[in-house]
């Protein structure tokens, strides 16, 4: 009895001290993530990281940040379930919710609902955005903390332009995606982009998430003897890859693969994903902006992985509502949204800053020259390469032996 | 040269589709536990040998053989942990006992899988390809490694029918799927009948679950059909019948594999689905089974 007596007594003092530290109530922010998916898991630690470090430099106005963490098992129903204990039950400020656009979706009237400031680190859809573009009072709480399909597809192909059409002169390209919520915008993207940048669109191929045995999709494809595939895949990735170079495909696959972002991809895949090239919004040594390295080898340290690309969202998410509570001058729903609206933050993948009520992707990132422009790796040897943007560039492209690249010896 | 490609391909697929489904019907016909852990036990298998290959680096071999023996090892969890108990309990009236296996088998693969997705991630996995590179026969450019599964299925489903036709042991097994009184009077434990069975089991969904792995790929998510397909091939070709489940798993791979080659890859599972269903109101026994 007397050491549960002293016990009790050594954590008031502890619970008295800390709220000597600490002037007012922390502020929480909750992550709503996918705790066994790759692209989800660097979610919650990644905010954890930046939490810890606000927190080190004294926190929010004497406020101490608090990350509480919901697994939402990939599941919409799952996520709506967390927010509203979030919101009701945990008490949070701001919510980080997952990488999945039909999690985001569902989520964002509940955001509006709650009166809570929710923002996604990393998914695409661009109707998350164009809901808010359609009812703004009621879902201005969401903010769109990750590209847009559609800059995804124009950065795709301002990569393509430089690093398939100028030195292949390809001219076909068939366009693989798997059906998802995501993948419509990017689909209509491609669609119209990859015209203008000389490459003639022969076929549109959506394959389903569930997928398991891709001959009869690439069989297909190379039947149409395109210059290059242009992929917009999540859900799936290491199947189409291994099968991809098991089968020998001898056309490149090019665009958005959100698995090949992942460090352990290579392991996955065995290697195959040797020569495939991604989209991504940071890479390992890409010096994107001077946070950026900070960032890995701080998450590295802790974590013993690499981030996924939602991981580096995620942490900027952190940084970017401290900072809007500092501005707000406090809590309030509104008083934060409108602060968000100002943002204008260097984080780790670019310089953030949101579209404004008005755009039809309100509180979308801004993309392009001055925000953020993408980089275009590809794994050469175990390793994601950068190869575009050239200013940022650390390596050139090679391809395996397996591709033929017709054009190039034109 | 779309007709090679479909034979070839829907050959190793079925291939494939026959060994899962006759560890399946096997434990059926000689122990009557329908196992609804078997897609978790297949992935385990497959998860363990890409483990091994991947993150220890013993290599393709070491990593197979890692892959077999963490089949046999769930196999033998399955069996002490879900099922035995409900087979001995005496709280559970006999009459009941079907479904309190049936649902213990589905929970406990339900475990497995979210163990899985726990320690390993919900992304697919690969297990390292014990041969490399490609073929092309009749114009078709095949990757060896898909003649080579196709190889082992037959070879492994050989070996079974050895054994089961050959052997002492196997002969048991066979007497107990057709009378299991008759195989105690023998003096043979039906105990020692039911592990030797859930050995060969724990081999066969070994093998497959890894060879599924180097051909296609499996994640956590594949537990669920996986099981789905065994289960639709041995109902189709009649529970408990080995043969019959080796002729469905042809109807089934073939159906697929033409579905997704002439019709959609969307459209690949709903033919072979519809089947049963039409199997199920004119033959509900299957199309060779015995009850």
């Amino acid at each position: 009895m007397i050491s549960f007596k002293s016990f009790l007594l050594a954590s008031c003092a502890t619970a008295l001290m800390s709220s000597a530290v600490w002037a007012a109530d922390p502020i929480k922010i909750g992550v709503i993530a996918e705790a066994q998916a790759v692209a989800g898991s660097s979610i919650a630690p990644a905010a954890q990281l930046a939490a810890e470090e606000i927190n080190a430099k004294g926190g929010v106005d004497g406020r101490k940040i608090e990350i509480v963490v919901y697994d939402n098992h990939s599941s919409s129903a799952e996520s709506v379930r967390a927010f509203q204990r979030a919101v009701s039950e945990d008490k949070v400020n701001a919510v980080i919710a997952s990488y999945i656009s039909e999690v985001v979706l569902a989520l964002e009237p509940w955001a509006g609902r709650l009166k809570t400031l929710m923002i996604t680190p990393g998914a695409a859809s661009d109707v998350i955005t164009q809901n808010i573009a359609k009812n703004y009072d009621q879902l201005k709480y969401t903010f769109h903390g990750y590209l847009t399909s559609t800059s995804l597809a124009g950065l795709v192909c301002d990569a393509a332009k430089d690093l398939l059409v100028e030195p292949y002169k390809m001219k076909t390209a068939v366009i693989m995606s798997e059906d998802a919520a995501w993948t419509t915008p990017l689909d209509a993207g491609y669609e119209k982009c990859l015209p203008e940048i000389g490459l003639k669109v022969v076929d549109h191929i959506r394959m389903s998430p569930d997928t398991t045995d891709f001959t009869p999709i690439f069989n297909k494809i190379e039947g149409l003897k395109p210059d290059v595939m242009i992929t917009g895949i999540s859900h799936v990735g290491t199947q189409p890859t291994v099968q991809w170079k098991s089968q020998q495909v001898p056309i490149p696959m090019f665009g958005i693969s959100s698995q090949a972002t992942n460090s352990t991809f290579w392991k996955d895949t065995n290697g195959a994903v040797e020569g495939v090239m991604f989209n991504a919004v940071s890479g390992p040594g890409v010096a994107v902006t001077p946070k950026t390295l900070p960032f890995v080898d701080a998450y590295q340290k802790k974590f013993g992985n690499i981030p996924s690309y939602a991981g580096y969202t995620s942490y900027d998410d952190v940084y970017m509502i401290a900072d809007a509570i500092h501005r707000a001058g406090g809590t309030d729903p509104d008083k934060m949204v409108e602060a968000m609206e100002a943002t204008d933050y260097v984080g780790t993948i670019g310089r953030v800053s949101f579209k404004p009520k008005g755009d039809p992707n309100p509180h979308a990132l801004r993309t392009g020259k001055g925000y953020i422009t993408g980089l275009m790796l590809q794994w050469q040897a175990g390793k994601q390469v950068n190869v575009w943007p050239k200013e940022l560039a650390a390596g050139t492209a090679t391809w395996p032996s397996f591709i033929k690249l017709k054009a190039a010896s034109n | 040269m779309l007709f090679w490609q479909i034979l070839i391909d829907g050959f190793a697929i079925s291939a494939l589709y026959a060994l899962g489904a006759t560890g399946f019907t096997l434990i059926f016909g000689v122990s009557g536990v329908l196992n609804l852990s078997h897609g978790a036990i297949m992935v385990g298998a497959a998860v363990a040998a890409w483990a091994a290959a991947g993150e220890l680096g013993v290599g393709p071999y070491t990593g197979a053989l890692i892959g077999v023996l963490a089949g046999l090892v769930l196999a033998f969890a399955t069996y002490f942990i879900a099922v035995r108990p409900i087979q001995l309990s005496k709280a559970i009236a006999e009459s009941e006992k079907e479904i309190f296996i049936l649902t213990a088998t589905l929970l406990w693969g339900i475990i497995i899988q979210e163990a899985i997705a726990y320690l390993f991630t919900n992304n697919a996995k690969t297990v390292l390809p014990i041969v490399e590179g490609v073929t092309t026969v009749f114009g078709v450019r095949t990757p060896r490694n898909e003649y080579f599964t196709a190889v082992i299925c037959w070879v492994a489903i050989g070996l079974l029918w050895f054994l089961v036709n050959r052997t002492r042991r196997g002969k048991a097994v066979m007497a107990a799927s057709m009378n299991p009184r008759g195989v105690t009077l023998l003096g043979i434990e039906l105990s020692s009948i039911y592990l030797t069975v859930w050995a060969i089991y724990g081999l066969l969904a070994g093998v497959a679950g890894i060879l599924l792995g180097m051909f296609l790929g499996v994640s956590s998510y594949s537990v669920g059909p996986l099981t789905a397909s065994a289960f639709s091939i041995v109902v189709l070709g009649g529970l408990g019948s080995v043969s019959g489940s080796l002729i469905a798993a042809y109807v089934v791979g073939y159906l697929e594999t033409g579905t997704a080659y002439l019709i959609s890859p969307a459209y690949r599972t709903i033919p072979a689905l519809l089947l049963l269903v039409v199997v199920m109101y004119l033959r509900p026994q299957g199309l060779f089974g015995r009850r």
